[in-house]
């Protein structure tokens, strides 16, 4: 019950199967990273497990401690608890920081309650300064002229002020330098609780070095085709994908 | 703080009609000279009224540069007076009729009286069924009346500044307004005095397929200042509704006007209205205009700077949902040296909702130190929906500066997908950059207002997501 579980999950998008019966399990308290070469269906799982409508689900279930995903509307999943930090943040002209982060604060509130301001500012503020970010960022619209690691850190910024229940973060390393890759991953580590479940999506083992995972797995052909350690992601460097790829053809269907 | 309500689901209600005075279907010289009979006006004003009409009838409809939509207005289906004929409106709520009272009370107007107004006229159909002013106000000599009682009591200013800055002729609807006139405000500030708490009108309709022809005539005299608000409401018929005003203002040298407007029309109504300021040396005309409500509104409210030094100044907001069609704008006639110009406006088009800017600025040779600023953003939600821009900025001469910026934003789909994962719904989504887009102009409206306002967007984007 206590885990996100994605049990044999098949979708296309404009009728091209992008997963196969993808299955997996993420208990709370755990980090997990997906691994897999450019094509493999990384982000569509992403884009999916948060409810974007180009995607067609064929068959299978996602289940969020126990709660069926799927049935539940893009907003009411992030309500219940699921984040999705994006690869590529969309800008919101006209909109700051401050206004989204409390209008996505108060939709968690029932009727009735509100936000209290200043204790609203105080939090923003010190997670704000741990993941260093300027203060003068909350008066600036979101994500409006940031560049890729600005982006990136208010991802985790707006993760860090949600306090989701699972996470699932995508390609939150590229494009990143080392020091901004550094400050993010703590920004996670900060986060990780027995409570909390985390999903990396990514395609270099560099993020691993930096948040540890407790399982890699490796999604090739719409579908995880390998699961290990955190050693499997040094492999990975290594070898490349080419021999996953060799494997996933050869597996019987 | 205090609810004010009236939003289009709010004022989508209406009581049983009961008129003792009724001009009946459609439009002749019979319908001017029953309005004209029931006011018992004089002879001037009776004629006045028919040549109006006769201008009327031979301007052709506007459907050439506008929207084919005009045709669907049935004029001869239309009832251009109608009153519950119990004298002038009451100076106090005990008097007004128990259904009025009524629905101005559901609309908040008593409220907001008691409140942060200086003083209300509220016009029911064709007449104003209430109209008082404070005392302090009273004192210092402010008029606040509706046109009637002003072209009674006060021929000496009305008759020389009525009809002078909006000639009847200006166009089809003005034409159609200074023939079947009838309620709207008639305002008058002595010298100097400064009204510091805003006048509001309220406009309701209750009857279907009624046509509502307010006249507002304000003069405000050398070196004093007020501020006026309107609102308006009507049910949701399924006919069209006619709403064709004429406002004109007259700023005095160094006098300063504000005219607010929250257009709140149900969207069965076609709302075509002629706004003009007249702004003397130093004067000030600033028109804050916001249209939310309506089927076609047509509307683009001018300021003529005759003085040295006078400024005009047009900041719109307009949304237009499916089924809607605002075109708006903003005239700006520099007719004095060092006058200065500044139009901001902004539209936001949702669902199949069409928005037109149209402006017009004139700048003529012989001045010089003319200054104007244009700004018209145009934010779209989604992919059907269509903005126009005409802007026509006509400058000669080379002693002046002028200054014109258009942008066109979309909210897309991704964008509303973003804050959707982030747990708003998708109308708190719509609404947040629609907030966001029109935020700086808001900030220009009293703060009733700007909350108001901001509620009546949430409604509106609750609404197009439905």
């Amino acid at each position: 019950m206590d885990c996100l579980e994605i049990k044999e999950l098949t979708v296309a998008i404009h009728g091209q199967r992008i997963l196969d019966g993808l299955s997996l399990v993420v208990p709370k308290g755990e980090v997990h990273a997906i691994m897999g070469p450019n094509g493999s269906g990384k982000s569509t799982l992403a884009k999916v497990m948060a409810g974007h409508e180009d995607y067609e689900v064929i068959s299978g279930q996602i289940l969020m401690d126990g709660q069926d995903l799927l049935s539940m509307s893009v907003d009411e999943r992030s309500r219940s608890g699921f984040f999705l930090a994006f690869q590529y943040p969309y800008e919101i002209p006209g909109v700051t920081n401050a206004n989204f982060l409390r209008e996505a604060v108060r939709a968690r509130l029932g009727t009735g309650e509100d936000i209290d301001a200043v204790a609203f500012y105080k939090r923003l503020y010190g997670l704000m300064d741990e993941l260093g970010i300027d203060r003068k960022f909350t008066g600036r619209s979101v994500n409006e002229g940031f560049s890729g690691g600005e982006k990136k850190r208010n991802e985790i910024l707006q993760m860090a002020v949600l306090e989701p229940v699972y996470a699932v973060l995508d390609e939150t390393d590229s494009g990143l330098d080392i020091d901004a890759l550094r400050v993010v991953a703590e920004g996670v580590n900060r986060m990780r609780s027995p409570h909390r479940g985390f999903l990396l999506i990514t395609h270099y083992q560099r993020l691993l070095n930096y948040i540890e995972p407790d399982y890699i797995h490796v999604l090739a052909g719409g579908k995880i085709v390998k699961t290990g350690g955190k050693e499997l992601a040094l492999e990975l460097e290594e070898t490349g994908y080419d021999w996953i790829k060799e494997d996933a053809a050869l597996a019987p269907a | 703080m205090d609810a004010v309500l009236i939003d289009q689901s709010q004022g989508n209600f209406t009581y049983p009609e009961d008129y003792a005075l009724d001009a009946g279907r459609g439009l002749g010289p019979k319908t001017v000279d029953y309005i004209s009979e029931v006011k018992g006006e004089d002879s001037w004003i009776r004629e006045f009224r028919h040549r109006a009409l006769d201008i009327f009838e031979s301007k052709p409809m506007p459907t050439h540069w506008a929207s084919d939509d005009l045709n669907a207005i049935k004029f001869q289906d239309i009832r251009y007076y109608l009153s519950k004929g119990k004298g002038g409106p009451s100076r106090s709520w005990d008097d007004v009729p128990d259904d009025v009272k009524r629905t101005f009370e559901r609309l908040g107007i008593p409220e907001r009286e008691r409140g942060f107004l200086a003083g209300v006229e509220a016009q029911f159909d064709s007449e104003a069924a209430y109209s008082n002013i404070k005392e302090e106000f009273d004192k210092l000599g402010v008029i606040f009346v509706n046109s009637s009682e002003g072209l009674s009591k006060h021929p000496e200013i009305f008759r020389k500044w009525f009809g002078k800055v909006i000639p009847t002729g200006d166009n089809k609807f003005s034409a159609l307004n200074s023939a079947v006139f009838s309620g709207g405000s008639f305002i008058y500030v002595p010298p100097g005095v400064k009204v510091k708490h805003p006048l509001q009108a309220y406009f309701r309709i209750n009857a279907e397929q009624f046509g509502q022809f307010e006249r507002t005539l304000i003069i405000v005299d050398e070196g004093a200042e007020v501020m006026y608000m309107e609102g308006c409401t009507a049910p949701k018929f399924e006919t069209a509704t006619l709403h064709s005003a004429v406002v004109e203002l007259v700023a005095m040298p160094h006098a300063k006007i504000q005219y607010i407007t929250v257009q709140n029309w149900s969207s069965n109504v076609f709302n075509l209205v002629t706004k003009r300021g007249l702004a003397h040396e130093g004067a000030e005309i600033r028109w804050i205009d916001c249209n939310i409500g309506s089927r076609l509104t047509m509307k683009y409210p001018g300021v003529i700077m005759k003085g040295r030094k006078a400024r005009g100044e047009v900041i719109s907001i307009a949304l237009a949902n499916t089924g809607q069609h605002q075109d708006t704008g903003a005239k700006m006639i520099h007719a004095a040296d060092e006058t200065t110009s500044n139009i901001v406006s902004k539209s936001i088009s949702i669902g199949e909702g069409r928005s037109t800017y149209r402006g017009q600025v004139h700048i003529p040779r012989h001045l010089k130190g003319c200054k104007n600023n244009t700004e018209c953003d145009a934010l779209l939600i989604n992919s059907q929906s269509r903005t126009d821009t005409y802007p026509a900025i006509t400058v000669r001469g080379n002693r002046h500066a002028t200054q014109h910026e258009a942008s066109v934003s979309q909210v897309s789909e991704d964008q509303i997908f973003y804050m959707r994962q982030r747990g708003l719904t998708e109308a708190a989504a719509m609404s947040l950059s629609v907030n966001g887009f029109v935020n700086d102009l808001v900030r220009e409206f009293p703060m009733e207002y700007s909350v108001e306002l901001k509620r009546l967007i949430d409604l509106e984007m609750e609404d197009s997501v439905g």
